[in-house]
């Protein structure tokens, strides 16, 4: 119980002093990479929650991937973000009445929340059923049993992003010489090729 | 204070959305800033979902995180497609110099 304890203030602790300096840091590749050691801190936490399979998917797919495609861009873009710092101090004081407010209410709803009895009736997916199955394997049987319309609409949404993301940033670059094969395979013998008699000594 | 219940993980995702919140208004002019508060906002929803799955029994919570982390890399992806295409165009990511479609 202590051991749990301590490894819930761990990760809670760092991940959300990483959380502020993702916000607070100067330069924005410190930004990405304080978001990616909050990201593996989340990832401990859902471990400690018994969802291995959401950690893994966590550590997977915004590590790998979201994280670095930040860093990818951040580092292709050349901005002087220095610049953008200036004048950011006119609205701290109103995000900050803001934010106290919100973790207020927040903090109340959530610090004494209780479950109504009887909700045991109202579970849609009880772990229970899953008895003798790891994590894994029971979402896999309820994604492609309950959820496969809205697991199979969300492999549409990714479709349509990565087709999204390619048109957005693909170009045309003139000036570059590359292969048009469509022009070599539309290519005529009688437009490009001429056959020529020549008679003896007297040359072309 | 020892005994971690699912009140610490709530609280701890309401510190992290709130975080999230006040990192759109520090940052009001770096979008690719204001892009990876939206991904921490998005992570403490997960964290709500994931507590409550734990602590409820119920495997939708997980269900629906999984759902929410789709949904999320695919935000990300156009998002900074468009930043790239944006800064293509007006060489700058100023919040405020996005305003061509002010009406």
């Amino acid at each position: 119980m202590i051991v749990q304890a301590f490894a819930f203030y761990l990760f809670a602790g760092i991940l959300t002093v990483s959380a502020l300096m993702v916000i607070t840091a100067r330069n924005p590749v410190h930004s990405v990479l304080f978001l990616v050691l909050a990201f593996f801190n989340a990832a401990g936490l859902f471990v400690m929650l018994g969802a291995e399979f959401i950690a893994l998917i966590l550590v997977i797919v915004y590590v790998g991937a979201v994280a670095v495609l930040f860093l990818f861009v951040v580092m292709m873009l050349d901005i002087n973000f220095s610049d953008m710092r200036k004048g950011a101090m006119q609205y701290v004081p109103i995000g900050m009445v803001i934010g106290a407010v919100l973790l207020t209410e927040l903090v109340m709803l959530y610090g004494t929340w209780q479950f109504v009895p009887g909700r045991e009736q109202n579970i849609a997916d009880p772990v229970a059923a899953f008895a003798g199955q790891n994590n894994t394997e029971a979402l896999g049987q309820l994604i492609y049993t309950n959820y496969i319309f809205a697991f199979q609409t969300a492999g549409l949404i990714l479709f349509v992003a990565m087709i999204g993301a390619i048109v957005l940033t693909h170009r045309t670059r003139a000036g570059v010489r590359k292969q048009a094969v469509s022009d070599q395979q539309a290519r005529n013998p009688a437009d490009v090729l001429e056959i020529q008699k020549i008679t003896p000594k007297t040359g072309v | 204070m020892i005994e971690i219940g699912l009140s610490h993980y709530l609280t701890l995702a309401a510190l992290l959305f709130t975080i999230g919140v006040f990192g759109i208004f520090l940052n009001r002019k770096n979008v690719i800033v204001i892009l990876m508060s939206i991904e921490l906002m998005l992570l403490a929803v997960n964290i709500n979902f994931v507590a409550f799955s734990a602590y409820l029994n119920d495997l939708t919570g997980q269900v629906f995180t999984m759902f929410i982390l789709t949904v999320a890399a695919a935000e990300a992806a156009i998002g900074l497609a468009i930043l790239v295409t944006f800064f293509r165009n007006k060489g700058s990511i100023a919040v405020e110099d996005i305003s061509a479609m002010r009406g």
